[in-house]
């Protein structure tokens, strides 16, 4: 599958597949889309950038383990939930900030946060799966 | 001392052991040695605080503080200081101050030593909460946490075998019965109506009058026997000394064991004085006082003797609340706080000469007391405590309880028979550890035997000395301690007025019997030794083997039972998953008469049929595919096509996600193809893929057919009208798919992702396995245990 024209391309795909599931993981709340999708879009970009160009470059450019990014997505989804308790409303009740960035004003909300704390353990998770099954030095 | 606040000081009080536990690793790293003396200011601050509510205590005040903790199943936190439960809990405190002392002199230069605190602090901590808490779960909770924490403290030693094995089977037998209690205690609160200890004792004859009074009675008593080491659940009690000392000194001794007892006390005045009580309770206390009084004095380790004569005690405890009467409880209460001091002194001291002469053995021990005067001093005081001897409290007791059972039914004759026979007993036994290894001839093995450091001989000096002051100024020990908790055992007011001052009656004759039986046991200590291992050996089986055959026998039938259900094939896991689900699907709808009936054909548009026919090529190249690298990819096929569908249809959405799920999974099918190593095709006749085909398509047309039966019946828009309304209104969003994800179901899907999160670890742990290991059958694991 190590065609020329496949490893040229991929690490192309994989930056574009990257960008655009983190688009689809913000736009997700009133567009099509969210975490769970994006995550799906994230990890087989780094699926597609395993097989064309190795497992090796793949974990040098996650740096953090795959699991330890799922693990990382799991405590922001639970802090998401329990920075509500904090503020006096029940757990995982949502919370919402609309501050003016650069003259904008930007939704910011423990929902994203949680959302984002999807996309963590999907692209982390489903990723550590291919990744070890990828790698064929063990067999 | 002023009166403190009730609920702050009581929450305090109960947080302190729990507030220090987690600081000791930081105090042992700032104070280095020192780090005893600051740790122990927690419980004596305890103590102080409970101290100071002695004088409304002592007056027949009852303190209640607690908090709301799941007000839907009215589970409250909340505790209750009466007389029965101040005792304990300055017992707990006061003697736990002790032995954290004790702990810095005895484990000084231990790497774990920190540990050791938190571990020890946490169960001073749940001991503490136990005996104080009210509400029934509030209890079930401490009482569950001492058994976690005792079980953390005898296996302390983890790199020992026998301190793991004592630990396993301690958490095995006090958990279980931990359990049975929680049955107990749901039972008296769904049956019964009752929520916290106040409510049933102010209920009177409500539970003893109740249809389930049966099954609550050996529910409770389960908790009770399990913890309190009645035979034939007493194995892991002396299986425990294989904790460090202090452990020994505390849990042993003073306080888990007690925990049974505590119960049996509590409750005494509400299931208490039926016939069940007072036959079951005696016989067993009866034969457990006797039997475990005997095999102290086989044993030969004084560590294990003293184990024994706690067994033996708990057992006279038990006989005593079993007996019940006003007299019996006021012996009880006597005899246990007598126990506590004693007890706790005399494993202190034997830790001290353990630490001071390196052995336990009875016969490799001798003439000590020069050597180690102050420990001898307080040895002497404990064991004259232990052995009933005037004036030490523990005369106290054993005059009142042979007051008590001084009567002429055979039932009373055949207590007060076992009850002399134990005490004497447990006088030698007193005796064997006490005087024995400070007397005669120092052995030649024994090098520079020495006095430990203050923290080490301070603890066993106290409690010797408190025996003898408690009996000295009677009045006092009576009107704080021993009055007070009997009348919270006792349901009423009593007063108890035994000085230490001997009178000539039957009692007294009794008492000065005792001494002299001892006497004479401790000169034949050899021979009777001797006598119990000659007659054990003849047996040959005792419940300690049992525990291990049982241990054995469990593992036996799960091993047995996994291996039946877990072939470990892959075909026979498919072929009984699809078969279910084919049931599942089918049976209802037949069964419910909800088959649908043939739908018309719609009018579809020609991109449409053309999607259809894509399915249907993507399903034919599946099944005639040669080689299976074809039929993933054509699975891949027949699932784009499927998104399609769905894109068409209006919901991106979902085709959306179908793509990106069909992608990963013909990427992740595809190499996990080419690492089983599978022939590339499937070779097989027919005749056999015929079954499998049979099973499949009848998976397919079961869900066929059930999407089309739902899809027929009426639709119900109550929740999709809910969540248009609300979903921007509420939750900021239009897009109520991710909405309902992450807000309106959020908790759902934080439990999905912990899915996700565990599987991916599970997976990575499957492929890590090497290969070669693949074809190694399982382990036995009963060949494993010893």
């Amino acid at each position: 599958m190590r065609t020329i024209i496949f490893r040229f391309t991929a690490p192309y795909l994989t930056a574009l597949m990257l960008l655009f599931s983190i688009f689809v993981l913000l736009r997700g709340h009133n567009e099509p889309g969210g975490g769970f999708i994006g995550g799906l879009i994230a990890a087989s970009a780094f699926a597609i950038y395993g097989i064309a160009c190795g497992v090796a470059p793949v974990r040098r450019a996650l740096y953090f383990h795959p699991m330890a990014i799922a693990a990382a997505g799991l405590c922001f989804a639970v802090a998401a939930g329990i920075v509500s308790i904090f503020a006096g409303t029940g757990f995982m009740t949502g919370l919402w900030v609309f501050p003016k960035i650069f003259g904008t004003e930007v939704a910011l909300s423990t929902p994203m946060l949680f959302d984002i704390g999807v996309y963590l353990v999907v692209v982390g998770g489903i990723s550590a799966i291919a990744l070890a099954l990828e790698e064929r030095e063990s067999d | 001392m002023a009166q403190i606040e009730a609920t702050t000081g009581g929450t305090l009080a109960l947080a302190l052991p729990f507030i220090a536990a987690a600081l000791a690793p930081i105090f042992k790293r700032l104070f280095k040695h020192h780090a005893a003396w600051i740790l122990a200011l927690a419980p004596a601050l305890a103590f102080a605080i409970l101290f100071s509510f002695l004088p409304s205590i002592a007056n027949g005040g009852v303190i209640q503080f607690g908090y709301d903790w799941i007000p839907a199943f009215d589970i409250r936190f909340s505790f209750r200081i009466d007389g029965l439960a101040s005792t304990f809990a300055l017992l707990i405190t006061g003697i736990g101050t002790l032995i954290v002392l004790y702990s810095g002199g005895y484990l000084q230069g231990h790497r774990d030593q920190e540990r050791f605190f938190s571990f020890i602090l946490m169960f001073m901590g749940s001991m503490l909460g136990l005996v104080l808490a009210d509400d029934l779960m509030t209890l079930f909770v401490y009482w569950e946490l001492t058994s976690i924490t005792s079980f953390l403290l005898i296996g302390f030693d983890h790199d020992r075998e026998k301190a793991r094995r004592g630990a396993i089977q301690a958490l095995a037998i006090t958990g279980g019965g931990g359990l049975a209690l929680l049955a107990g205690f749901i039972l008296i609160r769904e049956l019964a109506g009752f929520n916290s200890m106040s409510e049933i004792l102010a209920a009177g004859d409500a539970l003893r009058t109740s249809p389930y009074y049966t099954a609550i009675f050996f529910l409770v008593l389960a908790g009770a026997f399990t913890k309190s080491a009645q035979m034939p659940f007493h194995v892991w009690l002396p299986n425990a000394m294989e904790a460090p000392t202090p452990v020994s000194a505390y849990l042993h001794s003073a306080t888990m064991v007690k925990a049974g007892v505590y119960l049996l006390l509590r409750m005494q005045p509400a299931l208490g004085d039926t016939a069940l009580w007072t036959t079951i309770l005696p016989i067993f206390g009866a034969v457990t006082l006797v039997m475990g009084a005997l095999l102290a004095v086989r044993a030969t380790d004084i560590k294990i003797t003293l184990a024994y004569t706690t067994v033996s005690s708990l057992g006279l405890l038990v006989m005593l609340i079993g007996v019940g009467t006003e007299g019996a409880i006021e012996g009880a209460v006597l005899y246990l706080i007598a126990h506590s001091l004693f007890k706790g002194g005399l494993f202190m001291v034997a830790g001290s000469v353990d630490h001071g002469a390196h052995t336990r053995e009875i016969d490799r021990l001798g003439g000590l007391a020069k050597h180690m005067p102050i420990t001898f001093v307080a040895a002497l005081f404990c064991a004259f405590s232990m052995g009933g001897v005037t004036p030490f409290i523990g005369f106290l007791a054993k005059e009142t309880l042979y007051h008590a059972l001084e009567q002429g039914d055979a039932y009373h004759v055949a207590l007060m028979a076992s009850a002399i026979l134990g005490n004497a007993l447990m006088f030698a036994a007193a005796f064997i550890v006490a005087l024995k290894p400070f007397v005669g001839k120092l052995p030649a093995a024994i090098h520079h035997p020495h006095e430990g450091a203050l923290t080490i001989w301070l603890g066993p000096i106290v409690l010797g000395a408190l025996s003898l002051l408690g009996a000295l100024f009677y009045g006092t020990y009576h009107s704080l301690f021993s009055s007070p908790m009997a009348s919270a055992a006792i349901g009423k007011p009593v007063a108890i007025d035994i000085g230490w001052m001997p009178h000539l009656n039957l009692a007294f004759a009794l008492s000065m019997a005792t001494i002299a039986l001892g006497i004479a046991i401790y000169l034949g200590s050899n021979g009777l030794r001797r006598a119990t291992n000659r007659v054990l050996d003849a047996i040959g089986w005792g419940p300690d083997r049992g525990f291990d055959q049982a241990m054995r026998g469990l593992l036996r039938v799960s091993f047995w039972i996994t291996r039946r259900l877990q072939s470990g094939r892959l075909d026979y896991y498919m072929t009984v998953t699809v078969i279910a689900m084919v049931a599942a699907l089918f049976v209802p709808m037949i069964v419910g008469k909800a088959l649908p009936v043939a739908p018309e054909m719609p009018q579809l548009r020609f991109y449409e049929w053309l999607v259809l026919v894509l399915i249907l090529v993507g399903i034919v190249a599946v099944v005639i595919a040669k080689n299976r690298l074809t039929a993933i990819v054509s699975l891949g096929i027949q699932g784009f096509a499927v998104a399609l569908i769905f894109m068409l249809l209006g919901a991106p959405d979902l085709s959306f996600t179908q793509f990106m799920v069909e992608t990963l999974s013909v990427v992740i099918l595809a190499l996990v193809m080419t690492r089983l190593k599978l022939s590339p095709a499937d070779h097989r006749p027919w005749r056999e893929t015929l079954p499998d085909a049979a099973i499949a398509a009848a998976g397919g047309a079961g869900f066929g057919l059930f999407l089309l039966s739902i899809t027929q019946r009426p639709f119900d828009p109550l929740l999709s009208s809910f969540f248009e309304r609300y979903s921007y209104a509420i939750a900021h969003g239009h897009n109520i798919v991710n909405v309902i994800i992450v807000d309106f179901r959020g908790v759902d899907t934080m439990g999905e992702i912990a899915v996700v999160m565990t599987t991916g670890l599970a997976v990575l742990a499957l492929i890590r396995i090497r290969v070669a290991k693949r074809n190694r059958p399982l382990p036995d694991p009963t060949e494993a245990t010893p």
